[in-house]
């Protein structure tokens, strides 16, 4: 079974349509990529898969005994952030705030597990660092050891690797494919169309027309041509 | 000038102030980092106003204990501020200006048609600059404060990391199920008690700086929350006693004496943290 199906999904604020009509649905290890022009509903329906706004009409179900927290979400940067002190050990232990629970502290197991994901991303020497002075790439790996505090099986990324530069650009991917290969799901927003046939597996595409299936047909597809074909113009 | 405190502190009344004053100060200074990132300053300011109103009513009705109808109407304000600053299409910053500047102006305009007092100018200023009623504390409203600030700071460790949490990464938190409404609701009700404990100490105009002066100063120097938090404290109950001490030998008014003394320290930190090539 499917670990998120998403059946007749219509997504948009108050009385305005942004996009109706969407069907899909991700199966564990799949790797997805959602893709479309700006102001076609991506990050509505981002937010609409974390529960944190309604769909207009539709469903999200979770399956495969996935719960919605169980579902690590790497959020673009916020205003509040830039100059909030706070240390790299101080965010990534906040993943762990579902698992928390009740309870007022930390466990020594969560304490555990964020050493564990510092490592994993290569940040465990960052540490005690401050989060707002570290580069684009470095905070983007603790926000991605943060949402694996969260989560083992599912990531939502929205647009991972907006304004980091093309070096660390690829890194990121890498670092999110390594990540996929150890069996998480991944669904990420993406600008990069090219990335995005390049790593994923699925791809959904949004806007006036919508796209669904894998990466091997969309670039077959007459949209996807289109579309990919319009990206290389542009370079 | 040892000799001279010495003297004072022999008074229980003096005593009084400055246990009372420590711990209003030890509070204040807690959520401060919260409140000034998230954008919740005025949030602080609007409730000091509404407390002032509120305050104003009870001095009309001639209430002795005017706590019991203060503490609640202040804790009441700041829920609806935090609901309307989420949900109505009037924005968070114009909704608090409206019932912040709204409570001031009627408080005042029901203290002057109802005060039975002959000095009302000076029932006034005492309320919105702080007084020397810190000096004519009874034995009960000590008792009061202190309950009061143990529950603040108890409540402040209990859900440390979920305010943490909460302030860095709203969406992050409730996308993972933290019930971030009910924790926001949680601050705004702390922040209305010891806005309400502090308007006896600094009055309703200076609460704000109260709150907000150790935070940035700590924040000047200090690069984790946990640092900047016990910092923060530190630095605002050594500033309000040196204000507290600062205003009994020279006769200076109490709340804005230790305003001063938070703004020098704020100048201090910031001319540190700049000679550190923090900033």
């Amino acid at each position: 079974m499917a670990e998120l199906i998403c059946k007749d999904l219509a997504l948009g604020y108050e009385n305005q349509v942004l996009v109706q009509g969407l069907n899909f649905e991700v199966n564990k290890g799949n790797y997805l990529c959602i893709v479309g022009e700006n102001g076609t509903g991506k990050s509505t329906l981002m937010r609409t898969l974390l529960h944190l706004q309604k769909p207009m009409s539709g469903t999200v179900e979770l399956g495969d005994g996935l719960t919605a927290t169980e579902i690590g979400y790497l959020p673009q940067q916020t205003l509040v952030q830039r100059d909030f002190p706070a240390s790299v050990r101080e965010v990534v232990l906040s993943g762990c705030q579902a698992r928390m629970g009740r309870r007022p502290f930390y466990s020594r197991e969560e304490k555990k597990l964020a050493a564990d994901n510092m490592a994993r991303m290569g940040v465990s020497d960052l540490a005690g660092r401050c989060y707002r002075e570290l580069s684009g790439g470095q905070q983007q790996r603790v926000l991605l050891a943060r949402a694996l505090c969260a989560t083992e099986r599912m990531l939502l990324l929205d647009e991972p690797v907006a304004g980091l530069d093309p070096k660390v650009t690829s890194e990121m991917y890498r670092l999110i494919s390594k990540l996929n290969e150890e069996g998480i799901s991944i669904i990420m927003i993406s600008h990069d169309i090219a990335a995005a046939v390049h790593y994923a597996s699925h791809i959904l595409h949004i806007g006036t027309e919508i796209f669904f299936g894998t990466t091997e047909a969309y670039r077959k597809s007459p949209i996807g041509r289109r579309y990919l074909y319009d990206e290389e113009e542009k370079a | 000038m040892i000799a001279q405190i010495a003297e004072y502190m022999a008074y229980p009344f003096v005593r009084y102030a400055v246990i009372v004053g420590v711990l209003i100060a030890l509070c204040s200074s807690l959520l401060g980092v919260t409140l000034v990132l998230k954008r919740f300053s005025f949030i602080g300011d609007g409730l000091s106003h509404v407390a002032f109103g509120a305050m104003a009513v009870s001095t009309v009705l001639n209430l002795t204990d005017d706590m019991l109808l203060v503490l609640p109407i202040t804790v009441i304000c700041a829920v609806l501020l935090l609901w309307t600053g989420q949900n109505t299409r009037i924005r968070g910053d114009a909704a608090i200006a409206m019932i912040s500047v709204g409570a001031l102006a009627i408080g005042y305009l029901l203290m002057n048609i109802f005060s039975t007092s002959t000095n009302l100018s000076g029932d006034v200023c005492s309320t919105l600059f702080g007084s020397t009623s810190m000096l004519t504390l009874r034995l009960s409203e000590v008792w009061l404060c202190i309950i009061l600030s143990i529950i603040v700071v108890a409540a402040f460790i209990f859900f440390y990391h979920k305010i943490f949490a909460v302030t860095f990464d709203e969406n992050f938190a409730r996308a993972v199920g933290t019930r971030v409404n009910t924790y926001n609701l949680i601050i705004a009700v702390i922040i209305a008690v010891i806005i309400v404990l502090a308007m006896n100490l600094v009055g309703s105009l200076l609460v704000s700086a109260l709150i907000i002066f150790p935070a940035l100063s700590a924040m000047r120097l200090y690069r984790s929350f946990l640092s900047v938090t016990i910092c923060s404290a530190i630095l605002s109950v050594i500033c309000t006693l040196a204000g507290m001490l600062l205003s009994i030998l020279y006769g200076t008014p109490v709340g804005a004496t230790i305003v001063a003394v938070d703004i020098l320290a704020f100048l201090i930190f910031t001319a540190i943290g700049k000679a550190a090539g923090r900033e």
